[in-house]
Formats: C-alpha cells, sequence, structure tokens
C-alpha cells in the first residue's frame, strides 16, 4: 500500500484572472491581497479518492488556484483496501444517522489504515486540511511544531449514530479548526467551528456555456428526446440519493404529464455499493423507456452539463446529505430544482424563491407538476437560483475562505 | 481596506424562542453584529434582512414578531449593546404577550455565529472625489460591506466611512449626508455600489 499524490491535470485550467469576468475584477484583486499575506506558507489537503465525489472535484480546481497565488499546495489520497473502504462506507451512512453494524475489528483496522498511511506520509506544511472522517486519525501525527491542522467535514453531523462519532470524536478534538459546510450540521466542538461552503468551477467543463448543439447532441446520443420534458437527477448511485424514490416521484408525474426521467451517475472509488444501488435502479426502472439509467465514466463532466443544460427539471431527491453540490451546479444553469429538504440543500434551495424544496415523493412529484405547468414561476426560480451560487457557491470563494482561514490561525484565534 | 470574514459557528445553538431571548443577552456582541449588520449582504432572497427576524419567520412561525425583530433601524444603532438590548427586549415582550410560543421547538435551530474580520490594504488610496470613486468601483462586495455599513458601529456616529471622509477631509458636508441618506436596506451590493458612484460622479465633476 502506498499514499498517492494526486498529479497535476495536464489540460489548461483557468487560471485566477479568468474568473473575473464572472465574479468581477474587484474581487480577483481583494483575493490577490489576501493571497499576498499569505504566500509562500506550504499547505497540505487530505483525502480519500481522487476521482468522483464533491470533494475530489473541488480540489481538483481549488489547488492550482492555491498554486497560481504562491500558497504551495500538496494534495494526496489515501490508500486503503477493500475492508477499509468498506468500513467507512459504513462510517459515512452512520454519521448520518443510519445503524451503524461493525465487526469488532472495525476501528481497530480503521486505525491500522490511518497509521500505515501516516507512516508513509510526511507531514512539514505549515497546514494540513484533512478531509472527512476516513483519514481523521493522521492527527497522530501531528507534533508541537507550528503546523496548524484542520479537519473539513463535508458530511452531515446533525444526528450521528453514537457509537461511531463517540470514537472519531477525539481524534476531531485535537485538531486547531473544524470547518463545517452548515451550522446544523456542526457537533458543538471545542475546538473552533468555520462555515465553509463547498463550491463549484464555474469555468470547470461540468459548469462552462455549451453550445445548444452539443446539449442537442449529447441528448440524442443517449436517445432523450428534447421535445418533452426532461427530468433530472445527477448523482452518484448510493441509497442516500434515493434514485429508486425519484423513479416513484417520476411515475406519480407520468400520469399526467408525458416526460422522460434521466439517472446520471458513476461511482466514487471509495465508494463499494455502488454496483449494487445500480442493479436496483436499472430494475425498478425496467419496462420504461423513458427512464434513462446513465452509469457515466468519472471524466463525463461535459456530458453531464450537457444533460443539466437540456433538462427542464433538476431533482436532488435525497435522503441525507452533505451539501449537494449538483444542487449548486443546477441552479448555475437557470433550471429550476426541486430538492429535499436535507443537509446543505435548504442553504442552496430557498423555497420558492431560488427553487422548491419536499419531504417525501410524492411531494417531489407535486412541485414537478406545478413547475411543469408554470413554466415562467419555474424560469424565475432559476434565474434566482443563478444570483444565489454567484454570490455564495463559487469556487473563488472557497479560495477566499481558506486564506482567511489560514491568516485566522496564524493570528491565533 | 480589503475587509474579508471567516465565519464561526457557535457551539450551543437555541431551539425555541426562550432560549433565543435568553441567549440574546447573553451572546458575543460579535454575534448580534454579525445576524444583524453583517447578514444585510446575505438575504437578497428572504424576507428579511436581519438572520433573527428571519428564524422567527420560517423556523418557529412567528411572523409578527420576525416584522418587529426586522424593522430595527440600523442606521440608528451606534452601540452593539443597544442593540443588544433592543432585540432582546422584543422577542421577552413578545413572549410576554404569547407565552405559549416560548418553549414551542422550532423547525429548525438557530446557531449564533460571528465573522472573524481580516482587513489589508487595498492598495487603492484616495485624495480626492474621483480616486475615491474609482477605490468604490475596485471594491469588493465584503470591503463595500465594511465601509458602507458596518463602519457605522466602529465610527458610532450614524455614518459610514466615506461620508465621514468627504465631511471631514473634503469639507463636503452637503454630499456627505446625500451618501449617507443611501437605502442600503433594499439594495444588492452592486446596486449600491452604483448608487455610491451616482452621488459621486456629478460631484467630481465640480
Amino acid at each position: 500500500m502506498s499514499t498517492t499524490e494526486v498529479a497535476k491535470p495536464s489540460a489548461v485550467l483557468p487560471v485566477l484572472q479568468d474568473y473575473a469576468a464572472i465574479v468581477g475584477e474587484p474581487e480577483i484583486l481583494e483575493l490577490r491581497e489576501l493571497a499576498r499575506r499569505v504566500a509562500g506558507r506550504h499547505v497540505k489537503m487530505v483525502n480519500s479518492t481522487a476521482v468522483g465525489g464533491g470533494v475530489a472535484e473541488i480540489l481538483n480546481r481549488l489547488v492550482p488556484l492555491m498554486e497560481e497565488v504562491n500558497v504551495p499546495t500538496r494534495w494526496e489520497v489515501i490508500t486503503g483496501g477493500e475492508k477499509f473502504f468498506h468500513i467507512t462506507k459504513a462510517f459515512h451512512n452512520a454519521l448520518h444517522g443510519a445503524p451503524y453494524e461493525g465487526a469488532a475489528d472495525w476501528f481497530e483496522t480503521f486505525l491500522a489504515t490511518n497509521e500505515e498511511n501516516r507512516r508513509r506520509m510526511r507531514f512539514d506544511e505549515d497546514f494540513v486540511v484533512i478531509h472527512d472522517p476516513q483519514p481523521v486519525a493522521l492527527i497522530a501525527e501531528r507534533n508541537s511544531g507550528p503546523h496548524r491542522w484542520v479537519w473539513r467535514c463535508h458530511i452531515d453531523l446533525s444526528n450521528p449514530n453514537a457509537q461511531v462519532w463517540d470514537f472519531l470524536k477525539p481524534w476531531v478534538d485535537r485538531y486547531d479548526a473544524s470547518l463545517f459546510s452548515s451550522p446544523q450540521f456542526t457537533r458543538g466542538l471545542r475546538i473552533p467551528q468555520y462555515l465553509f461552503f463547498p463550491t463549484i468551477d464555474p469555468l470547470a467543463d461540468k459548469n462552462r456555456d455549451l453550445e445548444p448543439e452539443f446539449v442537442r447532441d449529447v441528448l440524442e446520443k443517449f436517445h432523450i428526446d428534447p421535445a418533452r420534458p426532461i427530468l433530472t437527477q445527477i448523482s452518484r448511485f448510493d441509497r442516500l440519493k434515493d434514485p429508486v424514490g425519484v423513479i416513484r416521484a417520476y411515475r406519480l408525474v407520468k400520469k399526467y404529464e408525458d416526460c422522460q426521467l434521466v439517472l446520471a451517475g458513476g461511482s466514487a472509488t471509495d465508494d463499494p455499493e455502488g454496483a449494487a444501488v445500480l442493479q436496483e435502479v436499472e430494475q425498478a426502472a425496467t419496462g420504461d423507456p423513458d427512464i434513462h439509467v446513465l452509469n457515466l465514466p468519472p471524466w463525463s463532466h461535459v456530458e453531464i452539463n450537457a444533460l443539466q443544460r437540456g433538462s427542464t427539471i433538476v431533482i436532488q431527491k435525497s435522503l441525507r446529505e452533505g451539501f449537494g453540490l449538483t444542487v449548486s451546479e443546477a441552479l448555475w444553469k437557470k433550471k429550476p430544482v426541486v430538492a429535499s429538504a436535507v443537509g446543505g440543500i435548504p442553504s442552496q434551495v430557498i423555497h420558492k424563491l431560488t427553487g422548491m424544496l419536499v419531504h417525501s415523493a410524492e411531494g417531489t412529484a407535486y412541485q414537478i407538476r406545478f413547475l411543469l405547468a408554470n413554466p415562467s414561476f419555474a424560469k424565475v426560480l432559476g434565474e434566482n437560483g443563478y444570483q444565489h451560487v454567484k454570490e455564495h457557491f463559487l469556487l473563488t470563494q472557497n479560495l477566499k475562505r481558506y486564506l482567511v482561514l489560514f491568516l485566522v490561525l496564524l493570528q491565533g484565534d | 481596506m480589503a475587509a474579508s470574514y471567516l465565519v464561526r459557528i457557535g457551539a450551543e445553538p437555541v431551539r425555541t424562542l426562550g432560549e433565543l431571548a435568553k441567549s440574546l443577552r447573553s451572546c458575543p456582541q460579535a454575534s448580534i453584529f454579525y445576524h444583524t449588520f453583517q447578514s444585510l449582504e446575505a438575504h437578497h432572497y428572504t424576507s428579511f434582512s436581519s438572520d433573527f427576524a428571519q428564524w422567527a419567520l420560517t423556523a418557529c412561525n412567528e411572523a409578527a414578531l420576525a416584522e418587529q425583530l426586522a424593522i430595527v433601524d440600523l442606521r440608528e444603532i451606534v452601540s452593539l449593546e443597544d442593540l443588544r438590548g433592543i432585540l432582546a427586549k422584543i422577542v421577552s415582550d413578545y413572549l410576554k404577550e404569547h407565552p405559549q410560543a416560548e418553549n414551542r421547538r422550532a423547525f429548525e435551530a438557530f446557531y449564533f455565529c460571528e465573522g472573524r474580520e481580516v482587513t489589508v490594504p487595498s492598495g487603492l488610496p484616495a485624495w480626492t472625489l474621483t480616486e475615491l470613486a474609482e477605490g468604490i468601483r475596485h471594491l469588493g462586495h465584503q470591503s463595500l460591506h465594511y465601509h458602507f455599513i458596518n463602519s457605522r458601529l466602529r465610527l458610532q456616529l450614524q455614518t459610514n466611512d466615506f461620508s465621514f471622509w468627504i465631511e471631514h477631509s473634503l469639507n463636503h458636508p452637503w454630499l456627505a449626508a446625500r451618501l449617507n441618506r443611501i437605502d442600503f436596506y433594499n439594495d444588492t451590493l452592486d446596486d449600491l455600489r452604483q448608487d455610491i458612484l451616482d452621488v459621486l460622479e456629478p460631484a467630481e465633476s465640480r
């Protein structure tokens, strides 16, 4: 086993100045001024997957920008066997409130894998940012030096399984600060808890503007009819995203509207349940040619962008959610969104102002029917949603929060 | 100055209006500031710009209380302790009239937060109105908020940094007063910037 340093992407990435056209020149100027105060400090980011899922996507874009503003940043991914990721998936579900039925040796295996990674990694940086619970015990490496350790929690800890949280909390307590995607996700920690909204990159393939012809081509490629309403949920095949519940909602809508459903996603390398869930979804969709289940490879960003842009309504009917960046992606494309009021989604979807919040499959169907019948209202939701994302959930704001965090940590909070 | 904020989340959420009334009296001043002055920049889509008002409405379903909390005019406030007293009295008085609302659990908890402010020189010094206008064109949103809204507490004079400077360094009290009449409650920060420039630009050419 060895830890993996994530290779820098070879494709030409946008530079900070490219974002001025979106967020305005003043924001970029101020970012540069802030960065000058942190320049030369070294940062390490650690998570558990380089591909798939929101964390990897954020780091893929954030790390090059930090490098550009002279804050050298190294992104490393821990490795572990199938058993480790099976355990961390169970932890993930348990922290979201699901029952936990771990074997007696799971905590020990978790710590042993963290320890193996710790021994292979070096921690010479000024700031170490550990993402999510999988690598949380790397904090054991912390020495008495001037390094600052930060735990970035991307998941909703509002109602965790006590057994798993009680095991993890002593590790979390050893950090200098914690970062949460919503105040509702916090656990009343003794260490400082800061609000860090996750963000999307408006210039990434997944979000950049596309030619309408390209969008049409992608729909055709997947045999989706652009002339009829298209309802879409983009997410990993994960039970917490409730793809089968989405099919149930679609069937309720279908009684009244001749619509289509697109369920598109892939699976992350740290999610061993993906294949089983995909099978359940395909089974639930059997016999209906208007349900398109698309298991896409992780590099399908531009296709996902096109599917979102080609959609009439975007759904995110999660049962539990970290932040739900797919919602921000859809809002950025000015799409009306119908989404569950869970996790970080209410930060993005303000009911009837930037989208519609729902609590059940039936509620999802009800709001979809309302929006299909009221396209001008749906358009206003999309416009508001775009502004909301522009103000709060873009990559440049994430860069700014990290720079401010580092300054605050240097000053001593 | 270029201002940026890191939001620190408090450890103890409140779940009822009774708990809110109590916490309003004891929470850090920085939290009172964050949920009133600072929240002005984040509420283009909600009914009220005060976080306390918004929570009373959406999480507690107490529309009349929400309205009372929202109409406290921050332009009249020069001290956070004054503001704390006003807000705490509004909630306490309301609960005396509506005791059934005191311990009813809110739809979602309220988390007291506070903004950790970091300021750095913007590199845009101004000696004239023209330079001031140019600097304002190049201020980020949070810096504009810092100079035009947050400044009222820093100065404790019911005015903003730009008006204060125009009055005391350029000796244009009429222009300072005109700038200070801009209604920042109902603007986005981009609208606010334009309103300020609309006042400054004709004066520049005089």
